[in-house]
């Protein structure tokens, strides 16, 4: 399991002197446990007869940082939107924290209620923010801790405050989300994952619906939690973040992990000659 | 003394009238809407055995003239030796030819429900029933404000059907009137003054309820 107290997921708003001298040196040595937060294996996929996913097996180590790249189809949506069971692989397996997704002890898919435990250990930030629109942007972060684990109305009021001040919209608490500009909704919707204190992030190409003056005020919120240590599995077409954020970067061709390597190797001796060209085109 | 004072000595009618025809309205509307999320919720496929009989009833009351359900459950029921009163029958008779109609306008707006705001709430750990009535129905009732202000209005109208089952509502306080006096112009105009009086005040109720809705995001009023 996660330490969420030596890593302070939580989301203290302040941290103490204490903490913050834990989190200036534990990424390095207590998040890189060994550890696996995430484990997958021979994962394949079809829609409609098209392999999207071919026999993928990839780990995420607690603490760690995943981008997923790839061109529009390699299927590393599907792979992400696999792991909490958004899409039902149709074959392989998936643990998160050792917990397998979908699938129970007896070989069955989960029933509804044990599935939703399941996928409430992950937070999923979407392309299209998908904040709900009737509640206002505090009660979007506080209506699954309250309604989903139990929280009481002021510890999750407490927490959301915490979480909309690290994301920097803590003025924006009563607003709600139609005036709200989609770099302002998309850091709503990462404190509204966070807010079910999960065990891995998710992220699905988090900026790419964002006008480009935009981008850079998510991708510093996503940057700020991999500091502190929170495990997370990015989609993205923003090269040079990969390469600053990642401990792991996957490659996705048509279904297949054709390229797994630590951000610098990856960006500079990429051994695939379909990578070099990827990263030839997307630096223009 | 002219028509018109007669009426007025009368008034006790009317208003005895027009309790009961609110009561009636309020019971059966306040039913219909419960009648119609329910529908809503059975529609989701949480029991896929009830979706397609739900969407077979709702389209065979649409497509049923309110008086013949009402003579129905009035003259009918009792075949199968159920025996409601007329008021109840008149009651039970709005409430599920009204809660098929708002189940029909809730249906439509569903059917455009953005699907990302499901999966949103899947992600987060939400199962269906949570789910349903914290995040879908109400932006479905606020989406179709207008239409269920609409329906009520034609709720409304239906309870004068009533009177043909001897309910004692408004029409039938004019109609009484009109045939004890014989001044059924004059009665008939009161009723009608009463039935404009109530849909003016439902219409800036529903109007004002748009701007709950309109600050969220949901129309422009």
């Amino acid at each position: 399991m996660f330490e969420k107290s030596t890593s302070g997921p939580a989301g203290s708003g302040q941290p103490t002197p204490e903490q913050s001298a834990l989190e200036r040196t534990a990424p390095d040595d207590a998040a890189r446990s060994d550890r696996i937060a995430v484990s997958i294996r021979h994962l394949s996929k079809s829609f409609d007869g098209v392999e999207v996913l071919r026999d993928v097996d990839l780990e995420v180590r607690e603490g760690d940082v995943v981008t997923i790249l790839g061109s529009s189809g390699s299927g590393k949506s599907t792979l992400l939107r696999c792991i909490n069971w958004l899409e039902r692989p149709d074959s392989g397996s998936i643990h998160i924290g050792g917990q397998r997704i979908g699938v129970n002890d007896a070989g069955r898919p989960m029933p509804v209620r044990e599935l939703a435990k399941v996928r409430a250990r992950t937070g999923m930030v979407f392309q299209s923010f998908n904040l709900w629109p009737h509640l206002n942007v505090l009660h979007n972060v506080t209506e699954a801790p309250i309604h989903v684990l139990g929280k009481s109305k002021a510890e999750a009021e407490a927490l959301a405050r915490d979480l909309l001040e690290k994301v920097g919209m803590s003025p924006k608490a009563d607003a709600y989300p139609s005036t709200l500009s989609g770099g302002q909704k998309q850091r709503v919707a990462i404190a509204r994952a966070l807010a079910m204190q999960p065990e891995v992030m998710l992220f699905d190409e988090p900026t790419s619906a964002l006008d480009p003056e935009l981008v850079g005020e998510v991708l510093a919120v996503i940057k700020d939690l991999s500091a502190e240590g929170y495990t997370m599995v990015i989609v993205t077409h923003e090269m040079a973040f990969a390469r600053a954020v990642s401990d792991q970067v996957v490659f996705l061709e048509k279904g297949l992990i054709i390229e797994q390597a630590d951000p610098e190797t990856f960006f500079t001796h990429a051994s695939t000659e379909r990578v070099r060209q990827f990263l030839e085109r997307n630096e223009g | 003394m002219s028509n018109w004072e007669i009426l007025w000595g009368a008034r006790d009618q009317f208003w005895s009238g027009f309790a009961s025809t609110m009561a009636i309205f309020g019971l059966s509307i306040s039913a219909a809407f419960a009648i119609g999320c329910g529908m809503l919720y059975l529609l989701e496929g949480s029991r896929p055995r009830l979706t397609v009989p739900v969407r077979v009833f709702i389209d065979a009351m649409r497509m049923l003239p309110f008086l013949i359900l009402v003579y129905l459950l009035y003259y009918g029921l009792p075949a199968f030796d159920i025996r409601l009163d007329a008021w109840w029958s008149g009651v039970g008779a709005l409430a599920v030819y009204h809660g098929c109609y708002f189940a029909e306008i809730f249906r439509g707006a569903r059917l455009t429900f953005p699907p990302g705001q499901v999966e949103a709430a899947k992600a987060h750990g939400f199962t269906k029933g949570k789910m349903f009535f914290r995040l879908i129905l109400p932006q479905i009732v606020m989406q179709t404000r207008p239409l269920l202000g609409n329906q009520l209005i034609y709720a409304l109208k239906d309870t004068a059907f009533l009177v043909i089952i001897t309910v004692q509502e408004l029409t039938a306080a004019a109609n009484s009137l009109s045939g004890t006096y014989f001044i059924p112009t004059e009665a008939f105009i009161v009723v009608i003054g009463f039935y404009w009086a109530v849909s003016v005040v439902m219409e800036i109720i529903i109007k004002q309820c748009g701007r709950f809705s309109a600050k969220r995001g949901f129309d422009h009023v």
